[in-house]
């Protein structure tokens, strides 16, 4: 039970379940796999555990009626179970006027998102991942606290319509923040593959060691408008927020950033530098993802649940506003393809490294990550939130001195507008971002948080 | 792997929660299955028995095991159409034991004999082998054993039993009334959750409790099209330890407030609310931009709420001071040698915080926590000097102490528990004061009521808030809406410049139905109260924008 099922048997499954249905249609999503973890502190483990798990949700459907249950068993009958209870859900469901009809088979992209090297993790693997990041910590007297966690599974969907897609795929996370004895200097760095081969604790937990002993002691700044460059770290929230936030409906439903005075949206209009470029590709190998969306790398919780595949699409094009997504039923009421939100971006940089792009910084501050950020308005995408673990004050190409934390108050947008820079896109958070150098950016207080 | 799907929400408001989506636990059911009485008691002991042995017999010095069947239905709403039924059931068993001094952990939803044997066996071999890498062995604070006991969240009308058609029609005629007033948009939801835990440790405690929680609440969006401006109002419910009776909208539970605004305290009226609500969201396309600068601040429970939770609540978790979250949400700006010194001034005189798992309606009273402790009720802040943390029985040696506060809890039998916060609440003033005449007070100040933005540091020193509803006041009256207002403070000096509390009639609780925690994250629900309370000279920001 506790096996990564291969297509085959996948299919074998669904197909059992859906010989099962007296719906007018139904569709089933299946998954399972392993998850494991190990959180240290206080350069001790605190915790950690492996599971496997499996899950089997079957939606039945009738007019427009909808239902679904779910569960961790396949054996026929509880398979049989399963879909009369989704159906019994679905008898009294109250209809859903936005519903749409399932869709018909679909081709799929495979990418390679399942790596054996991350499958095979153990508990041991992890211990010493783990003992390798405290290691070089409590041997400089400094204090570790870090968090792994793996996956390991599949995803398959089909429907009565004759749609079937599987993947399996593998994922791996890992931060580590370092803190010095005295707690006035911190530093973090963070990693995340879909291949373990790529990450070594070790090499993280270095970079965290130093921007700990480097933060220590910092300063404090007026607040104010600075030029800052933004480690992949610290813009991806900001960057993530905005992509979300770029859905069709809202905006022509008057509710979104992109919506425009006097009604319509700002699709086609330039609301960006002209170097900005985001665009989603499903085959990129550095951050693949399930052809469907679901089950893959992707983070951004993006499709996956209508069986939409996941396409090669041009989000912002030279500052363009190129794409926004759309559900089905929207896509549908105005008469439009209508592409399904990604599962992860990719935010096209430059040749520089993140070294080069201080040198070639007169005045400005480094900033490793952002944190607790919060919408502040919906309407012009303002966030809040603040520097952490590592912010640095840089002159003459040259990072002089630790300085203070700050709060920022800023938007993507205007943030996009004011770009200097960009360096060579890594992955983070299952998209790929260029560290950023932006003029003007807005830190409105300080903080003495270390 | 947790069994965890999450609900995509279309409902903007909602976004704050927790990202844009909603934890559901378990397997999907009919409603129906809800209902089911689940195990019972005799064979749960019996089950827990089997546990106890099992890890005892390999040498297990501590053991304790939770039996948990978890139930949450939920609906969501939007204008004329129910967007999704979630009912879900969680049912398994976690089994925490300590052997060679080291904490292990494993869980099965596999609730048979054997499968418990099984568990409780790898609960102690994860036990041995953390051990060897162990640097300092756990020292649990004595706790007598209770023997068989029975807790249950003192509910009227279980939400489980009001069938789906009621609340629907609820959440239609929220959405109605919200449109008919205006409103460009709305979204609705219910929550409602039931805990069915049973507790067993090697102390000697057998502990039955039966917890519900529920909360309601809407997001209502006005859009001005031509001016290409929109604005939301979401409810000023609160998430109550409370049954499905918190829906009656009783009268007597209403509390007046200036500008014909109505405060709710165990009892709400969703509709009334929803009906202000889409007036307001569409002031709000009018309302004034704040001038920037200081101001003294009216804070009404339903937002302050939110303050004490971040500024307070996070701040006294004794595992955040002692550096156990600093990967995750940090540490701690109010560490054991500020508390030691027995002098440090959190906040002003008037400022007395007290936690507690006791106060009835609340979301964090329980009988007993996930370690078997009873509740109780105790001082964080007293006079304005921090007192105390919040504490779990194998962290209150620490402080010198010998019995937990009664502070563990495990979102589900498959999460290990760990620290989570109790109701963390402001205590009324003593002498009578209503927020009207606290408001006459106030020559140049802002009266913010409701939920908003929130954001604080990892150490919890620089905060800054927003909320669903500004009032300027000027020569102690209301002269109108404001927008765009945030306040900034350091959480020390905020609680320093609080000059004056409501008394006791004016006391209501907020809560927090999704708060996280931990890595791999948990959620917890809990309680703050406070009366409407004043703060001098807040730095306010201006947060409109042009893009």
């Amino acid at each position: 039970m506790n096996k990564i099922l291969t297509k085959e048997e996948a299919k074998k499954i669904i197909d059992k379940v859906l010989a099962f249905s007296k719906a007018d249609e139904m569709s089933v999503a299946l998954s399972g796999g392993r998850t494991g973890n190990i959180r240290y502190a206080r350069n001790s483990v605190s915790t950690s555990g492996e599971s496997y798990d499996q899950s089997l949700a079957v939606t039945a459907v009738f007019g427009k009626r909808s239902g679904t249950a779910t569960i961790n068993e396949f054996d026929d009958a509880s398979l049989e179970k399963t879909v009369r209870r989704a159906e019994e859900i679905a008898r009294l469901a109250p209809e859903n006027p936005e519903y749409m009809p399932m869709l018909g088979p679909q081709t799929y992209i495979e990418a390679p998102t399942f790596a054996e090297s991350t499958a095979n993790i153990d508990p041991d693997y992890r211990a010493k991942a783990a003992f390798d990041s405290i290691d070089p910590c409590s041997k400089k007297g400094l204090t570790a606290a870090g968090y792994m966690e793996d996956s390991a599974g599949y995803t398959a969907i089909g429907n009565s319509k004759g749609l079937f897609g599987y993947n399996k795929s593998t994922s791996v996370d890992f931060s580590i923040t370092v803190r010095t004895a005295d707690g006035l200097g911190s530093g973090y760095a963070i990693r995340d593959f879909n291949d373990v081969s790529k990450l070594s604790t070790k090499q993280a937990t270095e970079i965290a060691i130093q921007k700990a002993l480097a933060s220590s002691a910092a300063k404090a700044l007026e607040p104010g408008k600075y030029t800052v460059i933004l480690e992949p770290a610290a813009s991806i929230d900001l960057l993530q927020n905005m992509m979300r936030s770029m859905d069709a409906r809202n905006a022509d439903e008057g509710r979104s950033f992109l919506s425009k005075k006097g009604g319509g949206t700002r699709l086609g209009e330039k609301l960006f530098d002209e170097r900005v470029n985001i665009y989603s590709d499903p085959s990129n190998i550095e951050i693949p993802i399930s052809g469907f969306g679901g089950g893959g790398g992707g983070r951004m919780g993006g499709g996956g649940s209508d069986g939409r595949p996941q396409e090669k699409i041009s989000w912002i094009e030279n500052g363009v506003v190129k794409n926004v997504y759309y559900s089905r039923f929207w896509a549908d009421k105005k008469g439009v393809k209508g592409v399904p939100p990604p599962s992860g971006f990719i935010m096209a940089g430059g040749t520089e490294s993140l070294a080069d792009l201080i040198k070639g910084t007169e005045k400005g501050i480094l900033v490793t990550r952002m944190w607790y950020i919060r919408a502040v308005d919906p309407q012009t995408l303002l966030y809040t939130g603040l520097t952490r673990d590592g912010t640095f004050y840089i002159e003459k190409g040259q990072i002089k001195f630790p300085v203070k934390n700050f709060r920022f108050n800023e938007s993507p947008i205007i943030m996009l507008n004011n770009l200097e820079a960009m360096g060579v896109p890594t992955r983070i958070g299952g998209c790929l971002v260029p560290p950023l150098k932006i003029r003007d950016f807005t830190f409105s207080s300080l903080s003495d948080a270390v | 792997m947790k069994r965890r799907d999450f609900i995509q929400l279309s409902g903007m408001g909602l976004g704050a929660v927790m990202g844009s989506t909603i934890p559901v636990l378990g397997n999907m059911v009919p409603v129906e299955h809800l209902l089911e009485p689940g195990a019972d008691i005799v064979t749960k002991k019996r089950f827990a028995d089997i546990a106890l042995n099992a890890t005892k017999s390999r040498g297990a010095t501590y053991t304790d095991v939770r039996i948990g069947r978890y139930l949450q239905q939920f609906i969501f709403t939007r204008e004329t159409k129910v967007q999704n039924i979630a009912n879900a059931e969680s049912y398994g068993v976690g089994i925490r034991v300590i052997a060679n001094g080291t904490w292990g952990f494993a869980a099965t939803s596999d609730v048979t004999p054997e499968g418990i044997a099984k568990c409780a066996e790898t609960a102690v071999a994860i036990a041995k082998a953390n051990a060897k890498i162990q640097k300092e062995p756990v020292i649990l604070a004595p706790q007598k054993g209770v023997g068989e006991v029975v807790w249950k969240t003192p509910i009227v009308k279980n939400a489980f039993e009001v069938p789906i058609k009621e609340k629907i029609d609820l959440l239609m005629n929220v959405n109605g009334e919200a449109m008919k007033n205006g409103a460009g948009f709305v979204t609705s939801n219910l929550f409602f959750v039931n805990e069915q835990k049973y507790f067993a440790s090697s102390d000697g405690s057998y502990i039955d409790q039966d917890v519900h929680r529920i909360w309601p609440t809407f997001t209502v969006t006005a859009v001005d099209k031509a001016a290409g401006k929109f604005k939301t109002r979401d409810a000023i419910s609160s998430p109550m330890g409370m049954g499905y009776e918190y829906l009656d909208g009783l009268t007597s539970e209403k509390i007046s407030a200036p500008n014909g605004l109505i405060g709710y305290r165990n009892s709400y009226d969703m509709v009334e609310d929803a009906i202000m609500a889409s007036k307001q969201a569409q002031q709000k396309l009018t309302a004034k931009s704040v001038p920037a600068g200081k101001y003294d601040l009216v804070l009404d429970p339903n937002h302050l709420g939110l303050t004490i939770h971040e500024s307070v609540g996070h701040p006294t978790e004794l595992d955040r001071v002692l550096g156990y979250e600093a990967n995750y949400a940090g540490t701690s700006f109010a560490t054991l040698d500020k508390w030691k010194t027995k002098t440090f001034n959190y906040g002003s005189k008037q400022v007395n915080i007290v936690a507690d798992k006791t106060q009835p309606h609340t979301l964090g009273t329980v009988g007993y926590d996930d370690e078997g402790v009873p509740c109780k009720e105790w001082d964080l802040i007293k006079d304005g000097i921090l007192v105390n943390y919040q504490a779990t029985r194998d962290q209150v040696n620490i402080l010198g102490e010998n019995a937990s506060h009664g502070c563990c809890y495990a979102d589900n039998w498959n999460s290990v528990q760990f620290q989570r916060m109790p109701n963390v609440s402001l205590k009324p003033g003593k002498d009578k004061l209503s927020v009207f005449d606290m408001i006459k007070g106030v020559e140049k100040g802002i009266y913010i009521i409701g939920r908003g933005s929130y954001s604080i540091d990892q150490q919890r020193y620089n905060f800054q808030f927003g909320g669903q509803l500004f009032y300027e006041i000027k020569n102690g009256e209301l002269v109108g809406m404001l927008d765009d207002v945030a306040y900034q403070s350091n959480t020390q000096e905020f609680w320093n410049s609080c000059v004056q509390i409501c008394d006791k009639d004016d006391y209501r609780t907020f809560g927090s139905f999704f708060d996280g925690k931990g890595q791999p994250s948990q959620v917890s629900a809990v309680s703050h109260g406070s009366a409407t309370t004043r703060f001098n000279g807040v730095n306010v920001i201006n947060t409109g924008r042009k893009i």
